[in-house]
């Protein structure tokens, strides 16, 4: 089993700002653990986390991807607090990780075209209301407005720009956020579907999925 | 910030702005943090970026001195031991702690605090 980055160095304090590690967290480092084999094969140059919170999953794959020195580590949060956190955490685990403050990808989207080639996001899926967007506080951990998708829709059409050729998406998302009209979605824009891993827990049914072209480009 | 983040960085979120880059840097504090050596890393990331952009960035924090003088390096420049060592160090060990980058087009600063650039604009700006 491979082991999870330290974070020890937050206290509940701490979690009144940044999202702390819960079961999609620890769900999708079981999926990344179970598909690191692909990974070490994929020979990913560029590695980048939308949404980081404490950092735990890109500092799990800069601790674990084997040759992890030569690949570039990005991350970018909308929250502040969620970049410090993870700057903390990438230190206290001897990672290099590039962080940035901004929405999305938005300031990066022109230079890393075709260049990704792991990009992860655990998004804010949970369904409310669309006026509660907009936070670059804690509640934008969650808030995903309707069917939770607001955010994460606002990625998949920058995908096909964005990945390289043999690029990746890993994608956290719930029931709610309506799996099969996702899978729809991403197939029309060019990508292939797998559920990595689905489990339940207390009332979320959370699935990790994974995305990669249906042809090369 | 690193170097290699800055020379990815466009502004061009901005409204009326064309191409946003590369952005100004105008660096309060920077810091030289040792990091591990890895030629292929270094050889494979150069074809990444663009290599004026770079150059001018290491320009304005007084490090330029021994990267190749050029707007795209060369074979040779890329197969150089002491080239790719010297591209190692401004890509990957420099880093502005505290600072500014600012649109060369609009002249909007984002701030660069503990080493975090903040990219975020308000509604307006878009
Ligand atoms: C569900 S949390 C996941 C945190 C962490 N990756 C984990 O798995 O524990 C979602 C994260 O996305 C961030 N986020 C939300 N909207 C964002 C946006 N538009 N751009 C960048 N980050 C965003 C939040 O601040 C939060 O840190």
């Amino acid at each position: 089993m491979l082991s999870t980055p330290d974070y020890s160095h937050f206290t509940t304090k701490d979690y009144d700002k940044i999202y702390e590690p819960c079961e999609d967290t620890f769900l999708f480092l079981d999926a990344l653990e179970k598909d690191i084999q692909f990974l070490n094969e994929l020979k990913p140059e560029i590695v980048v986390e939308i949404g980081p919170g404490s950092g735990l999953v890109i500092n799990f794959l800069a601790k674990h991807l084997k040759e992890s020195k030569k690949i570039l580590f990005m991350a970018t949060d909308i929250n502040k607090d969620a970049c410090l956190a993870t700057q903390k955490t990438s230190i206290k685990n001897n990672n290099d990780i590039n962080i940035l403050n901004c929405d999305l990808l938005s300031p990066l989207f022109d230079r890393l075209q075709n260049k990704i080639d792991v990009l992860l996001f655990n998004p804010p899926y949970v369904v409310t209301e669309s006026d509660e967007l907009g936070s670059k506080s804690l509640p934008a951990a969650w808030t995903g407005g309707k069917d939770g998708r607001e955010v994460m829709d606002r990625v998949f059409p920058m995908l096909n720009n964005l990945l390289s050729e043999k690029g990746v998406f890993y994608l956290v998302a719930l029931k709610q956020n309506k799996i099969e009209d996702i899978e729809l979605a991403l197939s029309n824009l060019g990508f292939k579907m797998e559920i990595l891993m689905n489990r339940k827990a207390g009332i979320e049914n959370l699935f990790i999925l994974k995305f990669d072209r249906k042809i090369n480009i | 910030m690193k170097l290699i983040t800055h020379n990815m960085l466009t502004s061009k979120i901005l409204k009326n702005v064309v191409t946003g880059y590369p952005l100004k840097i105008h660096a309060v504090k920077a810091e030289l943090k040792k990091a591990d050596f890895q030629p292929d890393f270094i050889a494979r990331m150069i074809k990444k970026i663009d290599y004026k952009t770079l150059y001018q960035a290491a320009e304005t924090l007084g490090y330029a001195e021994g990267m190749p003088k050029t707007e795209i390096l060369n074979e040779e420049d890329m197969n150089n031991e002491e080239t790719l060592k010297k591209l190692h160090e401004v890509l990957l060990e420099i880093e502005v702690i505290e600072g500014d980058l600012e649109c060369p087009e609009t002249g909007r600063k984002f701030p660069i605090n503990n080493g975090i650039p903040n990219m975020l604009v308000n509604e307006e700006e878009l």
